[in-house]
Parts: C-alpha cells; sequence; structure tokens
C-alpha cells in the first residue's frame, strides 16, 4: 500500500501516523501542504494537530489550502482517506464529511482512553476485524463534539455510515461512555461509499504494545489487506 | 549618544530596580552617564532573573559537573547529559511564577514556551514535558481561577506543540495564597554531534534575528520577576508575555533544520530580557562584539523605539548567528516555514554589545560586564536562623492522640486535596502524543521510550514545601531523595537534576538562611546519590502581603532505563507477594496526618538516610533489569497507608486488592497510626510472582537493603490486619473523584 500523511504546519500527530503505517507494511509518502501529492496513493492520511494553529476555527484554514484539493480529488477517483482528530475536523471543514465537530461538552481538553464500538466488518478500514467489537483508543481534543442536521444524522444512521461509537467496556453506547457530548456517541464516520473515514480517537496511537493497547493496529491492518484485495483484483 | 543630555539619573536607576551602588558602577563602567537605553539594558541584565546575583555564590556550591554531564552547569541553555550511543538528553526546569499570578494563562503558556525554547534552541527535539504548581488554599477566593487559566496555559500550548506532559506534582497550601508557583520542565533528545551552542563569535558573521516580530509586550518582565507580588501587580499585567504556540511549532521545526544544516555558529531564544539578553550573553561567550540596527528588526506595532525594541520579551524569537555565506540556508528554511528571519546585525572584534537606531548609536557597553560569570553583581547576603526553627522541631509530638478509627483516617487522607487523584488535571494534557508514553501521569514517575532505540526516559519533579519550611536543609535533601526513588520505582537509574528554586526575598535574612541551608541540602544529596545539578533557575520574591511562600526547591530529576520494562506503580494480579523495602520509623512531623490531628504544619521532620536510599535505588534497578518486579511505589504524602491504598487502585479500571500485616515492618512496636501515616522517606511497597521470593530476597541482602514480606494481592478489600479493612470501591471513589468535585464546585 501507498500512502501519503498531509503534514500542515502545525500537524503534531503526523510522526505517530508514518510510525503506525510502516509497521503495518505501508510504503509511506509525507506530503507537504505547500508541495504537488503525487497521483498513485492507495490512501491519504490527515493526520491530528493544529494544522494552522486553530485560530480561525478549527480545520477550517486547512480545509481551504490547495493540498485538500489533491485531497478531494484522490477521494472523487475512489481513492482511501482517512482523518483523524484534526484530520476528521479538516474533512468536514472541506465538506468531504457532513457535520461538525463543536467544543466538548466539558468545555475542556480531554486527553484519555475510549472505548468504540464497530458493528461493520465490510469496510476498508475495518475488515481485518472477524467479528463486531469493542476497541479501547486514545482520545486528545479540546472540539470533538459531533454534531449535524437531523436529516443528515438520519442519512448517516440509515446507511450505517456511523462506523465507531463511544461506549462503555462492555460495549453500550450510554451518556455516561460519551466523553464530549458527541450526537449519538458518534466518534467516527463514513462517507457515502465507505472510501472516506474520519474519526476523532486516534488508532495511530494504539498501535504498538503500551498502556493505550494496540487496537488500533486493526485499521492500518484492514487497510493494507483492503488495497492488497484490489490490487489482486 | 541618543539622550545623553536629558538622560536619566540615580532616581531613574533607582525606579529600574537599580541600587545606589550598582548605579555607581554603571558610571565607572562607562565613564559617562548611561542612556536611557543603556539603562534599561543595565536594568534587565543585573535583575535578579538573569544574573543570579543574590543566589550565584551559593549555586557554585553545587555538584555542577561529572557524572554523565556533557556540558557544565549554566554553561548552555539546559543541561545536557550523555544516555549512551551517541544520544544525550537536554532538559531544564523554569519558574515563570509572577506572571501566572497576574494573568494566569499567559503566564502559564508562555512559562511552557520558554522552556521548550531552552531545549531545542540546543538541537534537542522536545519528547516530554512536566511541570510543578502550587496554588493557594483550596477555597481561597483566587484558586479556581488560578487552577483554571494555568492549567489552561499549560495544556493549549504544550498541546499545540505536540509535546506530551506526562508528569509532573501539584499542591494546594494557604502559603501559596496570592503568589503561585508554576515551575515548567522539558526533556529533549540530540546526538552528541548535533548540539548547538550560545555564542557569537567570528567578526562578521551575520547575526539574524528568526520568528516572530517584536511588541510592546513584555518590557520589562524580568524586572518584573525580581519584586514582591503587592497590590500594585495588577497593573504590571503589560509585563506578562502573549503566547503564540503555532508561531512555537513552526520555530522548532525550523530551528531543528537550522541547526541540522550545519551552517550555524551560534543560536540561543530570546526569553527574558529578549533582545539585549541573547545578544550580551552570546557576544561574552564568544569574547566578541556584537552590532544590531533596531530598524532592521521586523515591529508588529510602529512608533516603537529602542528601549521598546531592547526590552521587549514578546515570544517565538531566537537570535541565530551565521557562518558568512551561507545566509541562504537560514533564509530558505524559514521562508518554507512561513517566519520572519531579519538581518539586524554582525559579530564584531570590538567585544562590545552596540545597538544602533537609525545610523545612532543607543547601546555602547562591553558585553562581559553585563553577564553571569563577568561583570554583573555578585551578593552574599546575611542569614539569619529563624526562632521558629527551633521551637518547631522541639514540639512533642508523643502526646499527639492516635485517630479511633483507622480506615476512615486513610479514607479521609485518600480525599485530601494533596493526596488524591490529579487526573481531572492531567487530562487537560495531551499526556500521549509521540505514542511513547509508557508510564502515564498519575503513577510515581513519567516514563517515554526514546524513539527508535531500546532507551526509556523516566522523569518527575518534586518537592514537598512543607517539610523544607520545617528543616530547609533535610527538606531538600528528602526532596532530592524522594525524586531519584521515583525513578527507581520504574525501574530506572537516575541520571542528573534540574531544579528550580521558589524563595521569598533574599534580603530578609531569614529567608536567605532558608535558602542557603537548602542549597547546602541539595548538594548533600546530589553528591551522594551520584546526581550531579545540570542548571535550572532561581526565583526570589515568592511573596504576597501576607508573607513568603513555603520555600520550595523544586527537583526535576531523569532516570535511564536501558532494554529494561519500566515498573508500573499499581498492583497488576491476584495472588502476588506484597514486600516493603526500606525501613518503618513512625516520626509524624511534617506529615498530613499530624496536620489534620493538630491544625497545623509542624514537628521535627523524618530524616532522610541517604546510604539506605542508594542501596533501595541500586535494589530497585537491578531488580527491575531482572525482570523480579512486577510493581513499585514509594510511600510519601498519607504515609504507608495511602501507599498501599494508591497500589491497589491506580491502574484505572482495574483495582487490585491486598491482604497485609504489617508487624514484620514493626519488629519496635510502632504506634498503629504512626505507622501507617508518617511520611517515612525510603519505604517502598512491592510486588512480585512468588517465584521471585528468594531472588529478591538474596539481592537486598547484597544490597544491605531490609526487605519483609507483608501479604499477597488479591479480592476487591484492602485489608491491613488488626488496623483496617476498606471497600476498593470506596478507596477508589474517595482518590479518583476529589479533586474535580471540589475545583469544578
Amino acid at each position: 500500500m501507498k500512502a501519503g500523511i498531509v503534514v500542515f504546519p502545525g500537524s503534531n500527530c503526523d510522526a505517530d501516523a508514518r510510525r503506525a503505517l510502516e509497521a503495518a507494511g505501508a510504503q509511506v509518502h509525507m506530503l507537504w501542504h505547500k508541495e504537488a501529492v503525487p497521483d498513485h496513493l492507495d490512501l491519504i492520511l490527515v493526520p491530528g494537530g493544529f494544522s494552522y494553529g486553530d485560530y480561525l476555527r478549527t480545520g477550517a484554514i486547512a480545509a481551504a489550502g490547495p493540498v485538500m484539493q489533491s485531497v478531494r480529488e484522490h477521494a472523487r477517483r475512489g481513492g482511501l482517506v482517512l482523518g483523524i482528530c484534526n484530520g476528521f475536523q479538516i474533512l468536514c471543514e472541506a465538506g468531504m464529511l457532513p457535520g461538525a465537530l463543536m467544543v466538548n461538552q466539558g468545555l475542556r481538553f480531554l486527553c484519555r482512553d475510549v472505548h468504540v464500538k464497530v458493528d461493520r466488518l465490510d469496510t476498508p478500514f475495518t475488515q481485518a476485524l472477524d467479528h463486531p467489537a469493542v476497541l479501547r483508543m486514545p482520545i486528545a481534543h479540546h472540539g470533538g463534539r459531533y454534531v449535524c442536521t437531523a436529516d443528515e444524522l438520519q442519512e448517516l444512521e440509515d446507511e450505517r455510515c456511523v462506523l465507531f461509537r463511544y461506549c462503555d467496556s462492555e460495549g453500550r453506547a450510554t451518556d455516561a461512555a460519551n466523553p464530549n457530548g458527541s450526537v449519538h456517541n458518534i466518534a467516527g464516520i463514513l462517507g457515502r461509499k465507505s472510501r472516506v473515514l474520519g474519526m476523532m480517537p486516534h488508532p495511530e496511537r494504539a498501535a504498538a504494545p503500551g498502556p493505550a493497547g494496540e487496537d488500533g493496529a486493526i485499521l492500518f491492518r484492514s487497510l493494507m489487506g483492503a488495497v492488497e484485495a484490489l490490487q489482486a483484483l | 549618544m541618543g539622550h545623553a543630555e536629558s538622560g536619566p539619573g540615580l532616581d531613574h536607576a533607582l525606579e529600574h530596580g537599580l541600587s545606589a551602588d550598582e548605579y555607581k558602577r554603571i558610571l565607572e563602567i562607562l565613564g559617562r552617564a548611561p542612556s536611557w537605553s543603556e539603562l534599561g539594558v543595565f536594568s534587565v541584565m543585573w535583575s535578579e532573573h538573569c544574573s543570579y546575583k543574590n543566589s550565584i555564590a551559593q549555586l557554585k556550591t553545587l555538584p555542577r559537573s561529572g557524572g554523565r554531564l556533557l556540558v557544565e552547569a549554566g554553561e548552555e541553555n539546559a543541561g545536557l547529559v550523555d544516555i549512551g550511543d551517541g544520544l544525550a538528553v537536554a532538559f531544564k526546569i523554569e519558574s515563570h511564577n509572577h506572571p501566572s499570578a497576574v494573568e494566569p494563562y499567559q503566564g502559564a503558556a508562555t512559562g511552557v514556551g520558554g522552556i521548550m525554547r531552552d531545549v531545542f534552541t540546543m538541537g534537542a527535539r522536545p519528547i516530554c514535558s512536566l511541570n510543578s504548581l502550587r496554588f493557594p488554599a483550596i477555597g481561597h477566593e483566587t484558586t479556581t481561577w488560578l487552577v483554571d487559566g494555568i492549567v489552561r496555559g499549560i495544556g493549549d500550548y504544550g498541546n499545540c506543540l505536540g509535546i506530551p506532559t506526562v508528569g509532573g506534582e501539584v499542591q494546594f497550601d494557604a502559603a501559596y495564597n496570592g503568589n503561585p508557583l508554576v515551575n515548567a520542565m522539558t526533556v529533549g533528545i540530540v546526538r552528541h554531534d548535533a548540539t548547538a551552542s550560545a555564542v557569537a563569535k567570528g567578526v562578521g558573521n551575520p547575526v539574524f534575528l528568526v520568528g516572530a516580530s517584536t511588541g510592546r509586550d513584555g518590557i520589562h518582565g524580568a524586572t518584573f520577576a525580581s519584586v514582591e507580588l503587592s497590590q500594585e501587580s495588577e497593573e504590571k499585567r503589560s509585563s506578562v508575555q502573549v503566547g503564540d504556540p503555532f508561531m512555537e511549532k513552526l520555530l522548532l521545526e525550523a530551528t531543528l533544520e537550522m541547526i541540522q544544516s550545519g551552517d550555524l555558529v551560534g543560536i540561543q531564544d530570546m526569553g527574558a530580557a529578549g533582545i539585549t539578553c541573547s545578544c550580551s550573553e552570546m557576544s561574552a561567550k564568544g569574547q566578541a562584539g556584537i552590532r544590531i540596527h533596531i530598524e532592521r528588526v521586523p515591529q508588529r506595532e510602529s512608533g516603537m523605539s529602542a528601549y521598546d525594541v531592547l526590552l521587549s520579551e514578546s515570544q517565538e524569537r531566537m537570535l541565530v548567528v551565521v557562518e558568512k555565506g551561507r545566509e541562504d540556508t537560514v533564509r530558505r528554511i524559514c521562508q518554507r516555514w512561513d517566519i520572519h528571519c531579519a538581518h539586524i546585525g554582525e559579530v564584531t572584534d570590538t567585544g562590545r554589545f552596540q545597538v544602533l537606531h537609525h545610523g545612532q548609536l543607543e547601546v555602547d557597553i562591553p558585553s562581559q560586564v553585563l553577564v553571569l560569570g563577568g561583570g554583573a553583581p555578585v551578593y552574599i547576603r546575611e542569614w539569619a536562623e529563624p526562632a521558629s526553627f527551633l521551637a518547631e522541631r522541639a514540639v512533642d509530638l508523643s502526646a499527639v492522640a492516635p485517630v479511633e478509627d483507622l480506615g476512615e483516617e486513610l479514607l479521609a487522607l485518600l480525599e485530601h486535596e494533596n493526596v488524591c487523584s490529579r487526573r481531572w488535571i492531567y487530562r487537560q494534557y495531551d499526556h500521549m502524543i509521540g505514542a511513547s508514553t509508557e508510564i502515564r501521569p498519575g503513577g510515581d514517575a513519567g516514563v517515554v521510550a526514546v524513539p527508535g532505540t531500546a532507551k526509556r526516559l523516566a522523569v518527575t519533579t518534586d518537592c514537598n514545601g512543607r517539610l523544607v519550611r520545617l528543616d530547609p536543609r533535610q527538606g531538600a535533601i528528602s526532596a532530592v531523595a524522594e525524586a531519584a526513588r521515583n525513578l527507581a520505582c520504574t525501574g530506572a537509574r537516575p541520571l542528573a537534576i534540574t531544579n528550580c528554586l521558589n524563595f521569598g526575598n533574599p534580603m530578609d535574612p531569614e529567608i536567605y538562611w532558608q535558602f542557603r541551608e537548602a542549597v547546602a541540602g541539595m548538594g548533600e544529596a546530589c553528591r551522594v546519590l551520584d546526581t550531579p545539578v545540570t542548571g535550572g533557575n532561581v526565583s526570589f520574591y515568592n511573596e504576597s502581603p501576607h508573607g513568603a511562600v513555603h520555600p520550595t526547591p523544586v527537583i526535576g530529576m531523569v532516570g535511564l532505563l536501558e532494554g529494561v520494562e519500566p515498573v508500573p506503580s499499581a498492583f497488576r494480579g491476584p495472588d502476588e507477594l506484597v514486600l516493603a523495602a526500606g525501613r518503618a520509623a513512625g516520626i509524624l512531623g511534617g506529615s498530613l496526618y499530624l496536620e489534620r490531628r493538630v491544625g497545623r504544619q509542624t514537628g521535627a521532620i523524618p530524616l532522610p538516610d541517604l546510604e539506605l536510599e542508594k542501596a533501595l535505588q541500586a535494589f530497585l534497578a537491578s531488580a527491575a533489569e531482572e525482570g523480579l518486579l512486577r510493581s513499585a511505589h514509594d510511600v510519601s504524602e498519607g504515609g504507608l497507608g495511602v501507599c498501599l491504598a494508591e497500589a491497589c487502585i491506580l491502574q484505572e479500571g482495574r483495582s487490585m486488592g491486598c491482604t497485609v500485616d504489617l508487624s514484620p515492618l514493626n519488629p519496635q512496636g510502632i504506634a498503629a497510626d504512626r505507622l501507617l501515616f508518617a511520611e517515612t522517606p525510603g519505604l517502598v511497597v512491592l510486588s512480585a510472582l512468588p517465584e521471585h521470593r528468594d531472588r529478591l530476597q538474596a539481592l537486598a541482602a547484597e544490597c544491605g537493603l531490609p526487605l519483609c514480606e507483608l501479604g499477597s494481592t488479591g479480592g476487591e478489600r484492602l485489608v491491613v490486619e488488626d488496623l483496617l479493612d476498606l471497600s476498593l470501591h470506596e478507596v477508589a471513589e474517595r482518590w479518583w473523584c476529589t479533586l474535580e468535585r471540589r475545583l469544578e464546585a
């Protein structure tokens, strides 16, 4: 798999994402926001951070940058896109995913482990799972409360586009298990064709042995498998 | 000279915080009256903050070289210690107390920014941060405002920069009413052959100012830091700098690229006293001169005078000396990161710091006379042992009646604001970015992996100001010993320390006595434990109208784990051995339990035994290296009872009970309350697999360390036979949830 990681001046999870992708066996290109994006990539990852310092509205300046035009074209061609944390915010701002991410319900930055429930195994991001699962991953954000219009929410649910939902360790999506007040406990959503994923938790921080666990590695393994399967056709 | 005719006189010098004697010296040095700009330059360079004039004589008694130190203390912006394989760790701690007292958010944020720059200006990439905070008592009218602003300030800056905050300490005490302490520490990694130095040399080499533009913020910040806080301090808000962490992130990446290019002669960040301090220190160090042109400095407001520009403490700026002919490297890198890069002057052979404004000479001073170790004043102040020192030691504690219900008392201590979990605070800091945090905040020390190696660093900050007030010398020894013990509990071998010495007004003989005693104690402990001092920071004048803060010499310590799995603080599985290493003493002086019993902080404090500490460290490191330890947690605030309870519940979401009998630890028959709640230094609770019992005992014997078996893990209760029996649900609820409840209320 050939993966590109977009690097804005304030990206700060780019190196962690690179390590996680390389550990899964991907070939990684860092895509500096001022430079042209190669067109042979299977995956473009938009990492976490504070792309432009978050001074206007989180992700807003980044979403208008030229590199995001390339990411849009990559998605239009059917390429895979994964936005993590600030990357999720940017994908929403860029109109590649519906809704927006607002300041956490508690009004404070929150760094902790959460559990998320995943029911769909038929996506390029989760196909390495063999049954629905509860995954543990860290979150670290100030603005992670997912909101959208009632129609958008209806469509997300009808089309089964909610890939990750905050839950407790037993898989119950309760209010108590919702760290930031996201509507319907939404932690991550897919675009219509299941090729674009935006998520607040950080799988790249839970991809090697350590206190955060290794549940996040499943995403990168799934992506490797999905790309290989496609290439085998 | 610009304003020589209408230049400043003695009155103005006094207003600038200089003494009459110091003004006289300035006249002698210059052979004439100073200009306004020159007076400003002397006032900041000879302020306590930049010159260490009231502390340096004592600091020189500390062990400041040896061990694995690569530079001597004070030589560079941060300490540099060898960790093998061509790598070094750069680290330092610094205070930002006064700015945080009047403007908590920006004060704390720029404190973090400043210490980050001290580390990356050496070429080191920061890999983690810590902070040591002291707040007024909970319930004081400013406490929630200070906690909210300071924690947000630290979080927003560090989170944006992308450096995990993995440890530190937070205490609440009425001694800090009106004068909180904010000490920030950063740790970075650099290859030996890729470090940069804070030096200006090579006549004709161009001098660049890189980073943010210069405004009027922070003018006289260094002088502000060198006086006591008062009612009028509110008006000094303009002395507080404003931080921009996004700019710092750009500056961080650009700085490391510039240093890696090999085209730099020297580089220093601009912190206190801005352009003035970096120019005079770098040229003094290079035994050269430096000449700059004020109008070439990118300015964010119009009409700034030379005085304003020279004294501005605008953040996120660097002074860079480049090899002549290689200027394009610096320009190219700064353009890539979209930051200013202005050629503001050059290195000269005059040995003087010279400033021109539109061609007019505004400043012309020999660099050496401005700096510490050169011509800056050095004072040894009068000292006097306060009468309270012997009086507190003489208080008879044998008469203190024991508490009736030991279990209830333990629960009360677990929800004490100086014992309970700091989770509500550290969750506001990104402590996992970098994906290298192996022991998160909340344990004995933070542990981070050094990327691409089998090395890990253990890091901690420690100081119990209550103990230092009661006995400055022994209290400072305790602070060093506890820091080393916290690292050792993770399996690390301590390397070296940095210190942040927070005291009151040194002109008060009793404060200066505290300072002298504490430095002496610190030196003694560092010598015995072989952890030299790499540098640090002194913050005097921490006083409010209510008086001085507790003397708080915060120790920041770094240790190394070489291919060793770090040991956590909490019990991990059932049916494992629970052991105690060290000795129980039962001395209550300075303990939280005693304070609860008698209503004040008093007594003769327990004396740390440095030989025992050394044996303990050797034992813990060897046991960790052999893979014999499942957990290790030391006794500190709240005593052995709290230590055992924490070992049961520290692993979030997974408690592990234990049943122990303390009699093997108590052959001398210490009373139960003293046994449980005395804050005995050098005592550690361990857990281990039963099959490792004999090897652990043999190892302890080799190290000359008492080790006794107390019981085993398992169940959902904390049972101390004959003394208490508590449900872990209750223990966890009290310990985890109290701070949030009390601060959000």
